[in-house]
């Protein structure tokens, strides 16, 4: 077995094994903390529109510190968006989706990818940096936050060598960019990485629980 | 052509001319990315060889390589090399059959010890030798006794070269290739299936003009030929950058000659020279027919997946093993969850009662 054809098989049945296992825990649990029975009389009963307008309300780039966190609200809105566009819109990914999942959605050009993929790459270092060199925010990281960031850059810059074809053989740099892909499904579940299925529903739910209470999240 | 004459001789009695032999050494010295200043090198050395003694042994095979050689448009000055060369025994081809074929192999043994060129084509069984035997004795014998006294071992295709076909999964014949039973002797890979004619009588040509065996990849392969993969090379890669691929064999994109990575193309991953030479004289290849490469010339392409997988889709289990994951990850999230809240009621209770 090539390391290609152990990329493309076990190690990614195993990873997304473990991906969708830790993902169902963490979900699960969350939703059965939360079905907690509340038995205290609603001050409102708009619930499900105040869980919507937290979402919106926490996303939107109005803050009271706006200023002071403009750098990194914009710049982690832009990584976002490029990082998105990368996975998400490359043809060879979205036939990667599709393999498990069964169908597809239209791609983008392989050049408008490399470039979104530079930026993404560019702006998370930069912000790993300055998360590294900031007292403030050095001081509020642990481990997870540098591991989480670890292997999401390690997979762009696999990803953009292979697309590009530098640095070895397309089919050594396809199996390192997916064992890299799959080292990021395996640790998704269990660090910081797993706000990616957790914001919006938490910020729904803070909404919701405060709209509850009569009080504006 | 006598044993006697040299090359250069037999082009000459067979209405070659001087010019189309240069033009045959100048494209030889560049597949073998040898400088233009090494032409004449080539054109000398070829014009005095003297043909090597080749034994050509065809174990299990299609007879596919074979095929591709002799069928190639006749006749080029590719195949007129290969007719120079002494080949005196290929089952496939030689008039003589039965003891006299064998002994036409014993006595090219005898004549040349150390200098014959041993040709492999197809693979060896070992898992049960009876599955191919030749005048009574297994492949796996034929090939030992043979290769005991051969110059160098040209492997024929990807059977000979990686096992191919025969070995693909579940191997019954228990089927191998030549570099897994002989260890001694410098071995070269053509892989394909079948390998390029002009990839033969290149490698050919390289032994005949410097004596020794080209430059080979991790693989065995001349890199000349095997050191770029075909979606470097091919012609369709603009497409593929683009992101304009076919998503059927009888779409609009396919129709236009886009790329045909979507469905299924192992260009990337396969490394031969079919885009850059390709087939019948350089009119095309598979891809510029309309399908996608198979990766024919690189190990167990056989067992990597339908031909129809694209490249980065993953080659795994089912969805149901998600599915089950899914279920297990729920069980386990629930279970958590209630533990957490039977624990969280006992410290409570234990807390009231203390308080009490």
């Amino acid at each position: 077995m090539t390391l290609l054809d152990f990329a493309r098989g076990p190690a990614l049945q195993w990873s997304l094994i473990i991906l969708v296992i830790g993902v169902m825990w963490r979900i699960a649990g969350a939703l059965l903390i939360m079905a907690k029975k509340d038995l205290s009389k609603p001050r409102r009963k708009t619930a499900v529109r105040d869980g919507l307008t937290t979402i919106a309300t926490r996303s939107l780039p109005e803050h009271q510190f706006e200023k002071k966190i403009r750098l990194q609200h914009y710049s982690g809105y832009t990584w976002h968006i490029t990082l998105f566009i990368s996975v998400l819109f490359f043809a060879p990914h979205i036939l990667f989706f599709e393999s498990i999942l069964g169908f597809g959605w239209p791609h983008l050009p392989n050049d408008v990818i490399l470039v979104t993929a530079a930026i993404a790459l560019a702006i998370l270092l930069a912000l790993v940096i300055r998360r590294a060199s900031h007292p403030v925010q050095r001081l509020i990281s642990n481990a997870d936050d540098y591991i989480s960031v670890v292997v999401v850059i390690v997979p762009l810059v696999t990803g953009i060598l292979a697309s590009a074809h530098i640095g070895a053989r397309y089919e050594t740099l396809l199996a390192i960019h997916l064992l890299t892909v799959e080292a990021l499904f395996v640790w998704f579940p269990f660090g910081k990485l797993m706000h990616a299925a957790l914001t919006f529903p938490s910020r729904f739910q803070a909404g919701a629980a405060f709209g509850r209470k009569g009080v504006k999240a | 052509m006598r044993k006697d004459q040299t090359l250069g001789e037999y082009l000459h009695a067979q209405g070659v001319s001087r010019r189309g032999f240069l033009k045959f050494c100048s494209a030889i010295a560049s597949l073998m990315a040898l400088p233009p200043s090494a032409v004449s090198q080539v054109a000398e050395a070829l014009a005095v060889a003297r043909r090597p003694s080749v034994i050509w042994l065809s174990f299990q095979e299609c007879t596919g390589c074979t095929e591709s050689l002799t069928r190639s448009h006749a006749p080029t000055v590719e195949s007129l090399i290969f007719d120079a060369i002494s080949l005196d025994y290929h089952h496939t081809l030689q008039a003589a059959a039965g003891e006299g074929a064998e002994a036409a192999r014993m006595a090219a043994m005898q004549e040349s010890p150390g200098e014959y060129l041993l040709v492999v084509e197809g693979s060896i069984p070992i898992g049960n030798p009876g599955y191919s035997t030749i005048a009574g004795m297994s492949n796996v014998d034929m090939l030992m006794e043979t290769a005991a006294n051969a110059a160098a071992i040209i492997a024929v295709g990807t059977c000979a070269s990686f096992g191919g076909i025969p070995h693909a999964s579940p191997n019954p014949t228990g089927a191998v290739p030549v570099s897994e039973i002989v260890s001694n002797k410098p071995i070269i890979n053509i892989s394909g299936c079948p390998p390029i004619p002009v990839v033969i009588t290149g490698v050919l040509a390289h032994y005949l003009t410097f004596g020794t065996i080209p430059d080979l990849d991790a693989l065995g392969r001349p890199l000349a030929f095997f050191g770029q993969n075909i979606h470097d090379r091919c012609y369709r890669r603009p497409f593929y950058e683009r992101g304009q691929f076919a998503h059927t064999f009888d779409d609009e994109g396919a129709r236009k000659g886009w790329c045909l990575y979507e469905l299924g193309c192992k260009g990337p991953t396969t490394y031969n020279a079919c885009a850059t030479l390709k087939w019948n004289e350089g009119t095309s290849f598979p891809i510029g027919s309309g399908h996608g490469c198979l990766g024919c010339s690189e190990p167990n392409f056989w067992d990597k997946g339908s031909f129809y997988t694209p490249i980065s889709a993953g080659l795994w289990g089912s969805r149901e093993a998600l599915i089950g994951a899914a279920a297990a990850g729920a069980a386990l999230g629930i279970g958590s969850a209630l533990a957490a809240r039977a624990s969280k009621k006992k410290a409570q209770a234990e807390e009231e009662a203390k308080s009490s």
